[in-house]
């Protein structure tokens, strides 16, 4: 078993579906399966319908791992795609790699692309910056967590819907009182309940402002106020006020199916929740610890943004410039947006579906983006940037059900990953040497 | 004096044996020096810039506690499949064996398994033991077994075991099948007219005679178990929950393809590699002198 032939296998199935055409093709490798694929697809089609210079071809590369790893073995074999969507937690092993990006913000500019970086909302882009505030990657498709309710449940409960974490708790023994299964659940639980409560509550997850400003940067999350949230959140388990449901989405059966009455999740999971909960539901922000803050900081955002690889020829990359200009245009954003659940990009966009009544019709669903506008984001809120983070995540998920089973106090399980997650980081940081 | 026949060189037997050499060297000799290269350096996703750092790649991974538990969970993880999939497969073949009507129909659907793609046989249990919808789960709650292997480490360990193993049973149906046909029944029945009982005969004669195939397996059940189960432990549980069913073979894939740590991949299945020629040289000079031939 060896990685360079898998890779190299890769490369060449890469290398097959690359072959060109005739008029200037654009490869846009992408992680978005079936209904969002099919709207990546039309992105895509409209595109090409408004010119006849350039084609963009999307080309479903499997989830976000697989997409990343093809488009990084076919850049090995010079066979890798001009637009590639890469997760948010890649974001530091594609800004290491200098010689095999074109910045996003440089290409616009190069091309002669009409490109202003204060139409973009500010949480959304200052994930994808570099210090000196240059975008790199463009925004597609991003998220936040909120907080998902049952609402019939929460009625016939008589309880409010909660806005601090001793509300939760309330909220949640009224549910269990009244014969829900359990309380609360989330998912996702590095992304939600260490990476967005730290910036929620404008904690710092590691040094070098979140690893913006260095590689050189170490992890701090093992501080008392994450520790005695989630030493708070295992004691809810007595009672089944809490209940953990796995990795990832993993426990949205639980909410959709009426054993939990709160779920903690990314916004983006407005459509499944729609189309499987057989109650009324209704999205708010992520509570507040009151202990730690008067008021919430803003929220991170989770999802994926186009790169654009280097390598190309001038004419590919005036085309890609112009896609990518359609792409974050106002009408573009805000369909996708209204359609996903995704965030809107520019502030353009937002605007625009205010315009059409998306908000009044569908209430709650710019719970998303009021969270990430919340605030100006502080060094503490813009985001991280951390090398392997795909691996720390695992490591923290680690860690964190040793918690929610009693094997471990959170303080200790924090400290574990924090250690195991700075041995992570300096192998990045050498390897990006 | 003995007279000496040269044949003369024909290029014939080589260019028969080309196409098998070159499959051999592109690959496995390529692939497998590349990785061999490739644990002495620490390397960045794409390539850009290396450093090469001899051993320390495998230093790191010897005082990575979670590297040396996956250890463990492999040895009982091939021990377990190993030793499920040829107990059942001998029972089985047992039973073939002495079937009297319709053993052809028997012999046909038991191999049948042995063509399933480790993927599908993985997607096939992950649908019987879905917590939700599966069927197993249901008939389990009547004996009060809660089976989630989600979030149960054992069970999920349990789950892949049992896949990896059924996928098995029919290759070493099919070699115990034939090494039972090939003993002389002369023998059988000159035990059957001394009075031994079919149990009997099976453990003093049968069971001894057939070692050599039982050794056979034993070696090509253990590399299945290193290396092939990939697939399925992929479909079925991803290594977790946590890292309940991350195996040696698994971790390789996490850490070069999920985590791009490629050096520290790459060191891995050095140490896999290592770890299976010298699983079988030991096999092969200590088991092999237990072995009736």
């Amino acid at each position: 078993m060896s990685v360079k032939t898998l890779f190299s296998t890769t490369a060449f199935l890469a290398a097959a579906a690359t072959s060109a055409y005739g008029e200037t093709e654009i490869q846009w490798w992408h992680a978005m399966g079936g209904a969002n694929g099919e709207r990546v697809n039309k992105i895509a089609e409209d595109f090409n319908a408004t010119q006849d210079a350039y084609k963009v071809v999307p080309v479903y590369k499997g989830n976000y791992t697989e997409t990343m790893t093809a488009a990084i073995a076919a850049f090995r074999a010079k066979e890798h795609p001009q637009i590639v969507q890469v997760f948010e937690v890649g974001t530091a092993t594609m800004m290491a790699a200098k010689g095999a990006i074109y910045p996003v913000e440089k290409l616009m500019n190069d091309t002669g692309e009409n490109f202003d970086g204060k139409a973009f909302l500010p949480a959304v882009v200052s994930y994808y910056q570099t210090p000196e505030g240059e975008l790199l990657s463009m925004p597609f498709n991003s998220s936040t967590p909120v907080l998902w309710y049952n609402k019939d449940a929460i009625e016939a409960a008589g309880a409010k819907v909660p806005e601090t974490w001793a509300e939760v708790k309330t909220t949640a023994q009224k549910l269990v009182d009244n014969g829900m299964d359990c309380g609360v659940s989330f998912g996702w639980q590095s992304w939600v309940m260490v990476e967005n409560f730290s910036a929620w509550h404008d904690i710092a997850l590691g040094s070098k402002e979140n690893g913006f400003s260095g590689f050189d940067t170490e992890f701090t999350f093992n501080n008392d106020a994450v520790a005695a949230r989630l030493d708070d959140i295992a004691s809810m388990s007595e009672g089944n006020l809490f209940k953990y449901g796995g990795r990832r989405g993993d426990s949205l059966p639980m909410f959709t199916n009426g054993e939990c009455g709160m779920w903690m999740n990314s916004s983006a999971y407005y459509g499944s929740i729609k189309s499987q909960a057989g109650f009324e539901f209704g999205q708010t922000m992520l509570p507040l610890d009151t202990s730690l803050a008067e008021a919430p900081q803003n929220s991170i955002i989770g999802g994926a943004t186009l790169w654009v690889l280097g390598g190309h020829d001038d004419e590919e990359y005036k085309g890609t410039a112009k896609f990518l200009t359609y792409l974050s245009s106002a009408e573009v954003q805000a369909w996708w947006h209204q359609e996903t659940g995704y965030v809107p990009i520019t502030t353009a966009a937002y605007e625009l579906s205010k315009e059409q009544g998306f908000y009044d019709n569908n209430p709650g669903t710019d719970t998303a983006i009021k969270q990430l506008s919340l605030n100006t984001p502080t060094p503490n809120s813009r985001g991280l940037r951390f090398g392997n983070f795909v691996q720390v995540r695992d490591v923290i998920n680690e860690e964190m059900e040793a918690i929610w089973s009693g094997d471990k106090s959170a303080s200790e399980a924090l400290d574990a990953a924090v250690e195991r997650g700075n041995d992570l980081l300096r192998r990045f940081e050498r390897s990006a040497n | 004096m003995l007279k000496r026949v040269h044949f003369p060189s024909s290029p014939l037997p080589y260019l028969l044996v080309a196409p098998q050499l070159a499959i051999t060297l592109i690959f496995f000799i390529w692939p497998a020096s590349q990785a061999f290269y490739q644990s002495f350096l620490i390397e960045d996703a794409f390539g850009l810039g290396s450093e090469f750092v001899w051993f320390e790649n495998f230093e790191v991974l010897w005082s990575d506690s979670h590297y040396l538990a996956a250890f463990w969970r492999t040895a009982v993880f091939s021990l377990l499949v190993a030793g499920l999939s040829m107990g059942f497969a001998l029972v089985l073949a047992g039973f073939a064996q002495r079937a009297v009507r319709g053993a052809l129909t028997y012999r046909t659907l038991l191999i049948w398994p042995y063509a399933v793609a480790p993927v599908l046989a993985g997607a096939l249990w992950v649908f019987m033991f879905n917590p939700t919808l599966g069927i197993f789960p249901y008939f389990l709650e009547f004996f009060g077994i809660d089976w989630n292997h989600y979030l149960n480490g054992g069970q999920a360990m349990a789950l892949v075991v049992m896949a990896a193993a059924w996928k098995q049973v029919a290759y070493n149906f099919l070699f115990y099948l034939a090494a039972m046909q090939s003993i002389p029944p002369s023998v059988i029945e000159a035990a059957a007219i001394d009075g031994a009982g079919p149990g009997r005969r099976f453990w003093t004669i049968i069971f001894p005679l057939i070692s050599p195939t039982t050794f056979f397996l034993l070696v090509i059940n253990m590399v299945y178990a290193f290396f092939e189960t990939f697939g399925i432990i992929h479909a079925v549980t991803q290594g977790g929950p946590g890292t309940s069913t991350t195996i040696l073979v698994y971790k390789v894939f996490n850490d070069g393809f999920v985590g791009l740590d490629l050096g520290g991949s790459a060191a891995q299945s050095v140490i896999l590699m290592v770890l299976v020629v010298t699983m079988t040289v030991i096999q092969f000079r200590y088991v092999e002198r237990k072995v009736e031939y």
